[in-house]
């Protein structure tokens, strides 16, 4: 399998590495996007709920 | 996890492209001016909107907007790598496949559009997906290398977002963000021929049909200035319908003078004038115009709600 394995060069390394803490970064803004507005549209009532 | 088998090595290609290229995909600078004008159609609307759903649908058309941007460069990439102004975007210089673009911007077309649906309302989100595919099909596909009316239809996609800022706000369309669509979408002909005037010979090396190639740049200089003198006027008008105060008003006035007046100078160019410094100088006033108009209208606007709270 070794031989398949294919080689980056420094600078695709460092463009991936750069893609993806982009990709991190939109994906978690995303969770928190939604997250704080899903509190915001509830409101108070988020807590009126049988526990 | 698929194991994918029989890869050929030259198939295997590994990108260089860093997030910025991405990034450079959203035409962050046509973005600017789409956020700053949603902005201003937003609180301009009348009533209020929690602040946090207020950002969250700004960023919703910034992203929608910056998608169509990279639809535009997945279809236009050979048009762009022929002009000086475009080549050095992501797609001509091979940073970025036109596949990747693509899936970009059909990806946060999506996102952008389902977003806004779905934590502000649907008017905004069909508005925005309306704007989407008119840059992306109308303009970019169809018009664009098809008529020198490209940019006049065109530039409606552009001229949206105060409505879909107001539409985000209120959840209807009214005059009043009518009236801002018609600023941008009158000052876009302008704006963009005296880009056209003096890259005329880019547009023509890539077959792009703009009005300077096709019509003359004599018969181009004379529909801008016409377009100001209608454009001056209409600026003026949310101070006559009682919008905003004649603070706007007076303002609106003496930049519209300005922009006849560099309009005017354009068309007094002599026809052998290869620098054509009076259209580099209407572009450069362009900018400065219709950020100054929308700055002023949202002050304006802003300073007569706060003056109206401390008197209440």
């Amino acid at each position: 399998m070794d031989d398949k394995l294919v080689t980056m060069s420094p600078a695709q390394k460092k463009a991936q590495r750069s893609r993806n803490i982009a990709i991190g970064v939109a994906l978690a803004v995303l969770v928190v996007l939604f997250y704080v507005a899903t509190i915001v549209k509830f409101g108070p009532s988020i807590l009126d709920r049988p526990l | 996890m698929a194991v994918v088998e029989n890869i050929g090595r030259e198939e295997i290609r590994l990108s260089e492209a860093t997030a910025g290229d991405y990034f450079a995909l959203l035409k962050p600078r046509v973005m600017s001016l789409v956020v700053f004008t949603a902005i201003v159609g937003l609180v301009a609307a009348p009533g209020t909107m929690n602040p946090f759903i207020a950002i969250i649908a700004i960023v919703a058309i910034a992203v929608g907007a910056g998608a169509s941007g990279a639809l535009n460069m997945w279809y236009d990439a050979d048009i762009d790598n022929v002009m000086s102004r475009t080549s050095k975007r992501p797609v001509p210089l091979g940073r970025v496949l036109p596949g990747e673009a693509l899936a970009f911007g059909l990806v946060l077309s999506a996102l952008s559009v389902l977003t806004l649906g779905v934590l502000v309302n649907w008017l905004s989100a069909s508005l925005l997906a309306f704007t989407i595919f008119f840059y992306a099909v109308i303009y970019t596909m169809w018009l664009k290398r098809s008529t020198p009316q490209n940019i006049v239809i065109g530039g409606a996609a552009g001229a949206i977002p105060p409505v879909i800022g107001w539409a985000a706000a209120t959840g209807t369309v009214s005059l009043e963000s009518v009236i801002l669509f018609l600023v941008i979408f009158l000052w876009t002909p302008p704006h963009f021929w005296a880009l056209a005037l003096f890259k005329a010979g880019d547009y023509g090396r890539a077959g792009v049909p703009m009005m300077p190639n096709v019509a003359g740049e004599l018969s181009t200089r004379r529909q801008m200035f016409f377009y100001a003198l209608i454009l001056a006027p209409l600026a003026v008008l949310p101070a006559v319908l009682g919008y905003v105060s004649w603070g706007y008003g007076i303002a609106a006035v003496a930049l519209g003078a300005g922009f006849v007046w560099k309009t005017w100078a354009v068309l007094a160019m002599s026809s052998d004038d290869k620098v054509m410094k009076p259209a580099k100088q209407l572009f450069a006033y362009s900018i400065v115009y219709l950020f100054a108009i929308f700055a002023i209208y949202l002050v304006d606007v802003v300073a007569w709600r706060l003056m109206a709270t401390i008197g209440a």
